[in-house]
Parts: structure tokens; sequence; C-alpha cells
């Protein structure tokens, strides 16, 4: 392998540089892709600048409802990340061959989802100018008292190894090398650990609240993670088949069918615990009940949750409905239909349907409604066509890599075969 | 691809330069920041880490900016806890006819935004019989007394467990000896999960910068307590601590017209505090969340 003789510092840059050069190369339908993504991009971060500026009045948020849009999508976004986990376990733990092929794609799904966790933390806070004072060392970083200094950690931890996992074998190939299995295996272990702790960490952010009833339950973790291994495989699923679409990259039918065997268990251990849930607050009723008949039925004349709450358990019943239907399972169009509805049922029922609902009633039992703004809409849609962005170029750049197309001047092309073994 | 690599090059550096320009233009707006925050802001240490000389200079910088913002001169002060001084709070309820000019009273004190009205103090209309604040209601306009009612005022309940300030990831809120929760506003960065963790709906964020006509602004000034607060940070009842850390009593005493409110030091065993707290039957609220509250409430029968 001529190329193995570049060292590291004089390879690195000009891998970099490759990098950049493929990053932004691609046909039309890629330009329009990003160029649309850009524009949205641009209008979230002109929202935010005037949030900022002119103070977070522009949001719909108030002392009542003092969290909304911003960290429902954050909340959802860190599950997304969690999600890609389960690429990782059937391709490492089970040896799963065709997984092993793409484990790639939900490594940089938890990155790019990751970034998107971080942007909607920063979009939600009123002086992000005063960020580091959660450095620390520098600022007061309350640690470990705080949850949310923990969940800084393992958020920033888990970004950090899937970016090394995913940028050291991605560098190997490109240097036409075997990756030393010391080097990234080790973070790929840790890793799975790791997504777990993402994900829990995020709960108990909520549910070590004694003053907010409605999360306030142990079951909120576990339900966080079902729902996660719902949302990761589906997105994981659309993906793959785009890129079976759009690329020369063989996606191997048995990823996705694995896949959509955990996204089965996983979608009706998330309704099982959502059942339980419900039949404990209905059941017992009282005021721990409030928040819940105020998101299922209504009360005092409100009802701005009602709407979203049975739009989600229809879009989530019926995606269920159609993945367990064995005669529906080869009609690809009807499945991808199943996974978007209960996509978009999870979004609501862990964004609007999570949040919101911990804030109304107030704890002095009041109810003040809450419905996103214009300007959280914006910056909203920003932080996701972000993430879209850092999906779509990390993606490219990685299978690039898994084919040997991106590949050092003089590194040998005759990693097809030891593809399987390493990636 | 590989034809014409000089002129591909070229377009995607035109692309990046155009993106670079939009992405530029669309942060313009953040070129307001100069209203609500300053050099010195950004560089300021934490209030427990300031020297007194550095203390001073933070002070003298306050004033100055609240000179220039908002066009009147005030005196800000760092008023430190006394030793052998346990603050607390109680309330009797028998006696409150929901008039709410402690809210008022709170509201002028503290130099609370204009036009929302913004103050520390929520009173709730409560039916009698019932203590049950579902039933309550903070929003009546009738004439008080209203028959069938008693009336119940929340403020920060002063904690001595208290959650808010467990939760803070920058440990911009914490507790004083004296037992007052309070908040370095220049050092919370607004990310309100204190606001999340309150059970007693205390605290308040800036959503946007107060605004003050300079003749209604309260000159008399603290550092951790009465100051006009910068926009984008939480801020909360400190049981007046420019007021009462000097001996004075907290606005919304003074203002009660009925001598509902009573308030001292624990620890003296003379003050009326003690004696309200050894001879009535108090209670405090949410009892069952363990966060024990220094703010009670007694009825006089």
């Amino acid at each position: 392998m001529a190329h193995s003789g570049v060292p590291h510092h004089l390879s690195y840059p000009r891998f970099l540089l490759k990098v950049l050069d493929r990053a932004t190369d691609g046909t039309w339908r890629f330009y329009a892709w990003m160029f649309v993504l850009t524009a949205i991009a641009l209008v979230g971060a002109n929202t935010w600048a005037w949030q900022v500026a002119r103070g977070m009045a522009v949001t719909a948020m108030s002392d009542h409802v003092s969290w909304g849009l911003y960290i429902a999508n954050f909340t959802f976004a860190v599950g997304l990340a969690a999600g890609g986990v389960m690429m990782v376990i059937p391709a490492y733990l089970y040896h799963d061959e065709d997984m092993h092929d793409v484990v790639i794609i939900g490594e940089l799904l938890s990155v790019a989802a990751i970034v998107m966790a971080l942007g909607f933390v920063v979009v939600d806070l009123g002086r992000p100018d005063r960020f580091w004072h959660m450095i620390p060392g520098l600022g007061k970083f309350h640690w470990p008292v705080s949850m949310l200094t923990w969940d800084v950690i393992v958020l920033n931890g888990y970004l950090a190894i899937n970016l090394h996992v995913c940028g050291y074998l991605v560098y190997t190939r490109y240097r036409g090398e075997r990756p030393d299995p010391r080097w990234y295996l080790p973070f790929v272990f840790l890793s799975i650990i790791w997504a777990i702790s993402i994900h829990t960490v995020t709960a108990f952010l909520y549910s070590g609240l004694g003053g907010r009833p409605f999360w306030n339950s142990a079951l909120l973790a576990p339900r966080f993670l079902a729902s996660a291994f719902v949302t990761g495989p589906a997105f994981i699923i659309l993906s793959l088949q785009l890129v079976r679409r759009f690329t020369a990259f063989k996606v191997p039918e048995g990823a996705i069918r694995r896949l959509l065997d955990i996204l089965r268990v996983a979608a009706l251990v998330n309704l099982f615990m959502l059942a339980a849930e419900l039949f404990t607050h209905f059941y017992t009723g009282g005021h721990h009940a409030a928040a819940v008949r105020y998101l299922w039925l209504g009360m005092h004349g409100h009802h701005e949750l009602v709407p979203w709450m049975w739009t989600s358990i229809t879009l989530n019943l019926g995606a269920v409905a159609v993945l367990l239907t064995p005669s529906l399972r080869e009609r690809r169009v009807v499945i991808n239909t199943a996974l978007v509805a209960i996509f978009a049922a999870v979004w609501i029922e862990k964004g609007m349907g999570l949040i919101v609902p911990g804030f109304v009633p107030s704890t002095l039992h009041e109810l003040v409604p809450y419905a996103p703004s214009i300007a959280e809409w914006k910056v909203t849609a920003g932080v996701w066509a972000l993430g879209l962005m850092v999906f779509t170029v990390a993606l490219k750049v990685g299978l690039q890599a898994m084919t040997g197309e991106l590949r050092a001047p003089g590194a040998q092309a005759d990693l097809a075969v030891e593809a399987k073994e390493v990636a | 691809m590989d034809e014409k690599p000089t002129r591909r090059v070229a377009l995607k550096v035109l692309g990046a330069t155009l993106g670079a320009a939009a992405f530029e233009r669309a942060l313009s707006p953040l070129r307001e920041l100069s209203e609500i925050t300053s050099v010195g802001d950004f560089m300021q240490k934490h209030y427990r880490e300031l020297s007194r000389d550095e203390m001073n200079a933070v002070l003298r910088r306050l004033e100055d900016e609240t000179q220039q913002r908002y066009g009147r001169e005030v005196t800000i002060r760092d008023v430190r806890p006394t030793e052998g001084v346990q603050f607390a709070y109680a309330l009797n309820l028998s006696v409150c006819i929901g008039c709410r000019r402690c809210v008022d009273a709170c509201h002028v004190e503290n130099n609370h935004d204009r036009p929302t009205h913004q103050s520390y103090i929520r009173v709730l209309e409560m039916t009698s019989g019932s203590m049950d604040m579902e039933q309550g209601n903070t929003g009546y306009d009738h004439t008080v007394p209203a028959e069938g009612k008693f009336y119940m005022p929340v403020q920060c309940q002063q904690c001595e467990n208290p959650p808010c300030t467990k939760v803070c990831p920058v440990e911009a809120t914490w507790q004083e000896p004296d037992g007052i929760v309070v908040v370095d506003y220049n050092w919370c960065i607004g990310c309100r999960y204190c606001e999340a963790a309150c059970p007693y709906h205390a605290r308040r964020f800036n959503w946007h910068k107060p605004e003050i006509p300079a003749a209604e602004i309260n000159p008399d000034q603290s550092y951790l307590s009465n100051r006009i607060r910068p926009q984008g940070v939480v801020e909360k009842c400190t049981f007046c601590l420019h007021r009462t850390r000097e001996g004075r009593l907290p606005a919304c005493l003074e203002a009660c017209p009925t001598g509902a409110r009573v308030f001292g030091n624990v620890l003296d065993p003379n003050s009326d505090i003690r004696w309200v707290l050894e001879n009535k039957r108090v209670f405090v609220l949410k009892e069952e969340l363990g966060t024990r509250p220094r703010f009670f409430y007694f009825f006089d029968v």
C-alpha cells in the first residue's frame, strides 16, 4: 500500500481538503437540495439573531410555559441520536453482516442529530453570549448537582465518540489501510452504552422535578428510549432507501429488514408504556392527572393540545397496524408511509405532547395555553435544516469512503473485501 | 469533474463567498446587542468570585449603564447578609382581603417591567372550605373580599431545600446564609431550568428588556435584588434584601393594609415571626415535596 508511507501530518490535511472537495461536489439534485436547506437555515439564523437582540418575547413562551417548541425538538433530536445505536448493536454485538455494511449511516445520523440537539439548546438560551459560563474551568460548571451539566457532558461526549469512530474509519479508508480495531472498537462499544445514557439523562432532566407531576415519573426514561428506537430506525430505513436510489452504494436488504423488526418491537413497547401511564393517571384521577386530562381531553374550555395528541395516537396506531400486517410486508410504499407516520407521531408525543403539559396547568394550577409563534417555527426549521445539511454532507463523504471513491492518490483499491470485516 | 477543475473550484469559491455574505446578513440583528450587553458584562466574573474592588467597579459600571439606558441616576449597593440572621415570613390567611397592594408594592419597589405589570407575588382567590388550588383564580376582577372566598398570596417560599438552585447549570442562583435565594443576573444564561423546577411559580424570566420610565425608577438598588434586570435572565423575590438586611421590612409587608404579613429573624426570640411560629398552627405549601419553605401560612382561629 503505497500511501501508507506518507506521514499523517502531511496526509491528514490533504485528506481534509479532499473531504471538503467531495462534500461540495455533486449532481444538480444535490445542489438544489443543499440550496433549499441553506435558505431555510438562513431564515432560522436571522430569526434567532432577532430573538437574541430583541428578547425571547418573540416566542410564545411565558413564565407559565417557560419551555416550548425548542426544548420539545431538543428532546426529540436526542432520541434520534440515540436511535442510531440500533444499527451499531446488531452490527457489532450480533455480527449482522448486512448491518455492518451500512452501520456508518447510523453513526453519522447520531452526529447530525446531536448537532441539532445542541442547536436547540443554544436557541433556547436567553443569553447565548454567556455560553462560556458553562465551560468547566472557565465558568462555573454545576456538576454533578445539575442534571443539565450531565446532559452537556453526555451529549458532547456522544458527539466526540461518533465523530472519532466515523472520522477514523473514513480516514483509514482514504489511506487505503486496514483500520486498527484498537483505535475504534473500544469506542464503538462505549458508544452503545453512551447512546443509552444520552436519552436517560435527558429524561432525568424532567423526571427529577418534583413540582411537575406530569414529568415526575420513573417511566419517563424507559419511554424515551422506546420511542427513540422507533424514530431512529424509521429515519434510517427511509435514508437507506434514498441512498439506494440516488447513489451507487449497495444497500443490503437484510439491514432494512432487521431495522424494521427492531422498530416493530420498540413501537409496541412504546405504546404499552403509554397505555400504562394513561391508566395510572386517569384511574387515579386527582391533581396528578390534571396535565394528562388537559392534554387528551381538554380542560376548563381549553383544548389547545387535544388535536395534536389525537393526531399523534391515530398516526401511531395506524402505522403499527400496517407494520404488523404480514400481507403488507412487501409493499414498500405502504411501509414507508407508515414509517413517516410513526415518525411524526412520536415527534408530537415527545415534543408538544411531553414538554408543554409539564407546564399546563402551572404549579399554581393556572391554565395558560401555549402555541408556538411564527418565530419559533422559523428557528426550529432552521435547526432542522442545519441538521439535514450535516447529515447529507456526512453521508456523502462517508459512503464515498466506504465504496473506495474517496481514496488518496497511490492508495490501493483492494479494500472491497476488507470493507466487510471492518465497517 | 476532472476536465475543468479550476472552473469548478472557482464556482465553489463563489458559492462559499455568497453563502458567507448571506450568513453575515442573516446575523446582522446581533449588532443591536450593544443595547443589552457590554464588554464589561461579557467579561464579568461570578458574584462570589469578585473581590471588593472588582465588585465596586462592577457596581459603578452598572450605575453608568442604567444612566445610559434608562436616563436615571441610581445607586447600586452590594448588601451582604448578617450573621445570626435567618429570615422567615408568615401570612395570616384569615385577614388577607386580596386587595393586591402587596403585588403593586413589589412592582414599584423592585423596578419591574411596566407594560406587563410584572410582580413577584400572585394572589389566588380560593373557595372557602377548600385548599384546592385548582379551584383558585388569580385573574379575579371585582370588589374584595368576595363572599365565600379567601385569598392566598404566593411568592418565593425561600425554600431551605430549593429545587431551583440545584438545577442551575452555572451556579447563577444559590441560597445565601440568611436563607434568601438569589440570582446573579449577570451570570444567568437564561436556560429557565430553575423556572421549570420551582413548584411555586416564583421565578420570572425577562422575555424582553424591562421598560420603566426614568421618573418611576426606584433609585435605591442592590446588586442581588431590585436593580433593573438585564434582558434574557431569570429573577425572583429576594425578601427585598436591600431593605431587610438593613433592618427595614419588605415592601409587600409595608403595603399590606390588614397586617396579614409578618416578617423577621427567626433566630431572634423576641421577633414577631418567632411568636407566630411558636403560637399559631402554621403550614407550608406543598409540604410533601420536601422543599421546606421559609414562608408560612396560618388562619387566625
